[in-house]
């Protein structure tokens, strides 16, 4: 479970998450949409430990653990794991050579023995054979030269390699055309569980067609100012965020 | 005035200055104040070198010494060489290798120092029509050691060099290569990697000649310093009058990993022939924050991800290593580099 208490963080000394407050339940998935600037991927990127975020005030905590005191690695391996909206390129590391030292890290830290060779290609094959990756483009340089489809199936193919307890996925529809969009969204309802948390952000509710949330919040302002079913997502489509507007 | 003066007659005056233009971020003379004496003979042991177990045979010298090595016509050899530097003293070597026509040798040295001596060694190649020469240089020296090495190929037409100098630096070091090409059906690869940390200093310099129609020749250097070590690289490749259609590419990159490290670069082209594609690439960068988050978002620790992306780097250049061996030694002798320093 993830609990974020009264949440601040500012960016370059500007607030920009002011007293957020949320808990996502193991086992459920909760989206997060809202407008442009609301604070969307800042939340992302605090919960994950980003250089330059700031928290000033709150608490934010996975299963009873405290995040806010790690560095991004060691939130990793507590289980956190971040869908980038713009997966980056490691030039000259081969993307198994990349999934494998992320995962055997975070074994180690965990306390566990390394995964064996032989033990993590069979995992990686059949992973990439759900999400129809071609084993070839695992050996190449993870994401250089990867289309924004082949990074968004990277990342969920890192996801189901790495078997985060909580999972962001940050505007993951974005730059997907409509097949790509499903097989992304089959590989993240695949990992739908009951120990695992999902936060979905995104602001639109196409994605939310092909990841069904249990919840549904309105961040704006740097809060959530709304709360509710999925039939929440369909109302903002219909009448925007123009509600939630905050004065400048 | 030369280091190789200043060594046979222990005068620092005769070392290379500042004032030389070429030396201007290798200063010698202003950094040894006395010389050291001459280095004695050398009887101890000496461990298994890096390249152990892949030449036919090893060529070792310490503390000095001369070699001449021929490869007969049509031969093919993998030897060692091995220059070793013992103790605090000064000394030179000079090797000169010698490939008959299309005789081909995979050429495996090292050079390794112990304390802060003081070192010249000269290598002369000469290579025949349709030879063959690929040289791989691991140079490990003693932070406290001057190294010098200056090696001057000669090319014959339809010859191929391809040389990878890789090293970690020394208290000053300068590693240079000249190479004179014929153009024709001649082939060069002139490659280089440092590694450097601490108060290392390394610079190599690099001059190629084309004299003659249809030379082609790839450069690529691409290094690595961190702390306060300061990285030197001079390209210069000149086309002379005649030396029409060569195609020359020159890059340099490098990664500095610290606010103190320092890159002085040069690169030069210099041409005085028509219809040629000469061309240079030269860049400096600090290590990818974006990249280096993504690494440590996947569980990475900070120090592991930083190695892994200044390996990933460096690997473009050791990848090039035709040699199969020697190019693992290489990869490994960067991974164990990266994680000392890191």
């Amino acid at each position: 479970m993830l609990k974020i208490d009264n949440l601040q963080a500012e960016v370059g000394g500007k607030p920009i998450i002011k007293g957020l407050s949320l808990e996502v339940p193991s086992g459920e998935v909760h989206a997060i949409m809202g407008p442009n600037g609301a604070g969307k991927s800042t939340l992302s990127y605090v919960l994950t430990g980003r250089q330059g975020y700031e928290v000033t005030g709150g608490s934010a905590s996975l299963n009873g653990e405290d995040l806010l005191s790690l560095d991004p690695a060691e939130r990793a391996a507590k289980g956190v794991f971040l869908s980038f909206q713009y997966p980056l390129e490691i030039p000259g590391v081969p993307a198994l050579t990349f999934i494998r030292t992320a995962l055997n890290a975070q074994r180690k830290a965990r306390g566990e023995g390394e995964i064996s060779a032989p033990d993590f290609l069979k995992r990686a094959r059949s992973v990439a054979g759900s999400l129809k990756i071609d084993f070839d483009m695992l050996k190449r340089a993870l994401n250089v030269g990867f289309s924004g489809g082949e990074k968004k199936r990277m990342e969920i193919f890192q996801m189901a390699m790495l078997e985060p307890s909580l999972l962001i996925l940050d505007e993951t529809d974005s730059g997907l055309d409509i097949d790509a969009l499903k097989i992304v969204s089959e590989g993240v309802n695949a990992l739908r569980s009951p120990d695992r948390s999902m936060l979905v952000i995104t602001h639109y509710q196409r994605l939310l067609d092909h990841i069904r949330p249990d919840r549904v919040h309105v961040l704006a302002g740097g809060r959530i100012v709304e709360s509710g079913g999925p039939e929440l997502a369909l109302e903002l489509e219909r009448v925007g965020y123009d509600k939630y507007a905050v004065p400048a | 005035m030369s280091l190789l003066s200043a060594i046979r007659t222990g005068d620092v005056t005769e070392l290379p200055s500042r004032r030389d233009e070429d030396w201007r971020w290798s200063d010698l003379r202003g950094l040894v104040r006395t010389m050291p004496g001459l280095s004695s003979g050398f009887d101890g042991e000496i461990p298994a070198g890096r390249f152990a177990g892949l030449v036919d045979e090893d060529h070792v010298l310490v503390n000095g010494g001369e070699l001449t090595l021929t490869i007969g016509a049509g031969q093919s050899r993998t030897l060692g060489l091995r220059l070793i530097s013992r103790g605090e003293g000064r000394h030179s070597t000079r090797v000169s290798i010698n490939l008959e026509a299309g005789a081909q040798l995979a050429l495996l040295e090292t050079q390794d120092s112990d304390g802060a001596s003081l070192v010249q060694n000269t290598l002369t190649i000469e290579m025949a029509v349709g030879a063959k020469l690929e040289r791989v240089l691991l140079v490990d020296d003693h932070a406290m050691a001057i190294n010098v090495g200056q090696t001057t190929v000669s090319l014959a037409p339809g010859a191929d060099y391809g040389q990878s100098v890789l090293t970690s630096g020394a208290r000053r070091q300068r590693l240079e290569t000249h190479v004179s090409h014929p153009g024709g059906e001649a082939q060069l690869r002139l490659d280089g990697a440092y590694l450097l940390a601490g108060k290392a200093h390394s610079d190599q310099t690099t001059v190629v000649t084309h004299t003659g129609l249809d030379g082609a020749t790839r450069q690529l250097t691409k290094g690595v310093a961190r702390d306060q070590a300061r990285a030197v690289f001079q390209g210069r490749i000149v086309v002379t009058e005649g030396a029409d259609r060569t195609d020359a590419r020159m890059a340099h990159h490098a990664l500095l990993l610290s606010d103190q490290a320092e890159l002085d670069s040069k690169p030069e082209l210099e041409i005085y022939a028509d219809d040629v594609a000469c061309a240079h690439g030269n860049t400096v960068g600090a290590m990818d924050e974006d990249a280096l988050f993504y690494a440590c978002q996947r569980g990475i620790p900070e120090s592991l991800a930083r190695a892994m992306l200044a390996e990933a780097f460096i690997g473009e250049v050791l990848d090039r290593i035709v040699h199969e061996g020697a190019r693992e030694a290489a990869l490994a002798w960067a991974s164990e580099r990266l994680s000392v320093a890191s």
